[in-house]
């Protein structure tokens, strides 16, 4: 659906050059929620501008549906850009016109008659769930209704991909997860293909089926959303793991820890990483029955991402004659990634 | 008394008359040469720079030439488009030409304020750079357009008061001849009475159609 290769983006200035993309590559398939992830400054967002070129590439190629945007003319630029919708983190909607005046608009640009317009914006503020509001300004509306407008806009010309520009991080984490699942419900409904740029996790965690973690203007890491969730390969995924997991042990609990450590004559405290079906299983109570250790959960935590559960757990294992170690290795050897908490 | 009354009268009709014609020449001509000035300019939707240069140069020298001098420069320019060079049609001329320039600068500082945002989100959709100004950068700059429409015709009540320069009357040229040249203070009154109304008229007029532009905004 969308082939990227060897991209590459060089700002000049009076002061230099700067990379803000350096050479990348990225398959995105039809129907994908694709989740393109990176802090401030790593080029995430100049990467999706690229794609529909508000942006111009140095260098490499983007193809959508077969179809080269670098070589474009402008008419057929213009054209092509019809079908790819974008919604901004800032929605960006016209402040002289009304919520049906908006959706309306990009309709008048592609010269719909006025029969189809009207039916058209009918259907798509229904779709999401903003007819009672079509005769408001933008500046009457809520954040997360200015976003919905925003979607509509951006549906308005039947798009086969829908680039979204950190559409959620202007709101409010309440109004975030409303607009995430209108746009999985979309995704769904209408098998749009989305690219999503955020600096949240959770957002990738909501909607996205795959991922590209960009630093430095590379991709350095990419994926299936739960491969990256549950396998980071690179320290930059798990600090944004960490941000919402608690893949880190706190402070307070190190220090506990420690005082335990100090205690134990044969005893471990280590960090247990649950993956998928296996979070289903009585494991714990399984390894003190077969052991005949004892075990205290010092911390834990358990989510969803793209329904396959996926948590962490600090457990204190206790057991004399190395009945806590053999605990351990059991652990590993059924699947588990278990690692010895040493502090201090 | 009724003659004064009488003079007070035409000279308000010539007055109004001038700045009226003006005001509309120069947001005919004044807001599409704003509208290239902004979008000539560089990392603006027609980027072309030795025309904005051009214009700007342009626009420059006649901002910088004084109204009196204007007004008697113009004098061939105006026998040859009206056909006469004294009188109120004529003092028009030289009206409009000061004031083109400056609506311009006004419509470019008005074009400046919209959100880039909006102007790329319409380009993402596929628009063309005429349906951007057409469709985003005009409606939504229309109320600061507004306020520089009031802004220029209040200068215009200013500068035409030099008309009298090449004839054209008006109300300032009332106030040289009789209130300063003979004396009739209270003619200088009256006239400066009637300016400030003018100008007060303007600005609430204005003002209100501002408000109106940019309710729900």
């Amino acid at each position: 659906m969308i082939r990227i290769r060897n991209l590459t983006k060089v700002y000049t200035s009076a002061s230099g050059t700067v990379k803000a993309l350096d050479g990348i590559n990225l398959d995105i398939e039809k129907g994908d929620i694709f989740g393109i992830i990176g802090l401030s400054g790593a080029g995430k967002s100049t990467l999706l501008r690229c794609i529909n070129l508000l942006e111009k590439p140095t260098s490499g190629s983007i193809e959508i549906d077969g179809v080269e945007m670098t070589g474009l003319s402008p008419k057929e630029l213009k054209e092509m850009r019809k079908k790819i919708g974008m919604i901004f983190q800032h929605f960006n909607l016209l402040s002289s016109r009304t919520v049906w005046g908006n959706v309306a608009f990009p309709l008048e640009i592609a010269g719909f008659d006025r029969k189809t317009i009207n039916e058209k914006v009918e259907n798509l503020l229904n779709l999401v769930g903003l007819s009672d509001k079509a005769r408001s300004f933008p500046s009457q509306l809520s954040g997360g209704q200015k976003q919905r407008v925003g979607i509509a806009r951006a549906l308005a010309c039947d798009p086969k991909v829908l680039l979204c520009d950190e559409a959620t991080s202007a709101l409010d984490p309440e109004t975030t997860l409303s607009i995430l699942k209108l746009l999985k419900d979309i995704n769904e409904k209408l098998g749009i293909t989305m690219v999503v740029v955020t600096h949240e996790m959770n957002v990738i965690k909501q909607i996205c089926n795959k991922v590209a973690v960009i630093e430095k203007s590379r991709v350095v890491e990419q994926g299936t959303t739960f491969e990256i969730f549950s396998r980071p390969k690179t320290q930059t995924a798990r600090n944004f793991l960490k941000s919402m997991f608690i893949c880190e042990i706190p402070e307070e609990l190190k220090a506990k820890i420690k005082a335990l450590n100090g205690n134990l004559a044969e005893g471990r405290v280590v960090k247990i990483g649950f993956f998928g079906e296996i979070t289903a299983k009585p494991i714990l109570s399984e390894v003190v029955k077969k052991f005949g250790v004892n075990a205290n959960i010092l911390y834990g935590n358990i989510d969803n991402i793209q329904g396959t559960p996926f948590g962490t757990l600090v457990v204190q294992f206790e057991g004399k004659n190395g009945t806590a170690d053999r605990a351990l290795s059991y652990l590993q050897d059924i699947g588990l990634d278990v690692e010895v908490v040493e502090i201090g | 008394m009724a003659e004064t009354v009488k003079l007070l009268f035409s000279a308000t009709r010539e007055t109004v008359y001038m700045v009226a014609v003006s005001v509309l020449i120069a947001s005919i001509f004044g807001i599409p040469l704003g509208v290239l000035l902004y979008s000539t300019d560089r990392g603006r939707i027609l980027e072309n720079s030795p025309l904005n240069k051009a214009l700007g140069t342009i626009v420059n020298i006649f901002r910088s030439i004084p109204f009196v001098i204007l007004l008697i420069m113009l004098i061939p320019f105006t026998r040859w488009l009206v056909g006469k060079s004294i009188g109120t049609t004529a003092a028009i001329v030289p009206l409009s030409v000061a004031a083109i320039p400056f609506m311009g600068r006004l419509t470019e500082t008005a074009l400046r304020e919209v959100d880039r945002g909006v102007i790329e989100a319409a380009q993402a959709m596929g628009a063309s750079p005429f349906q951007v100004i057409t469709k985003v950068l005009i409606p939504e700059a229309l109320p600061s357009i507004a306020a520089g429409i009031t802004i220029t015709a209040i200068n215009l009540v200013g500068y035409s008061a030099m008309a009298g320069v090449i004839g054209g009357g008006g109300l300032g040229d009332l106030a040289v001849r009789y209130g300063y040249q003979r004396f009739m203070l209270d003619i200088m009154l009256y006239t400066v009475a009637i300016l400030v109304v003018m100008v007060q008229l303007i600005q609430v007029l204005g003002d209100l159609v501002v408000k109106y532009l940019s309710k729900h905004r």
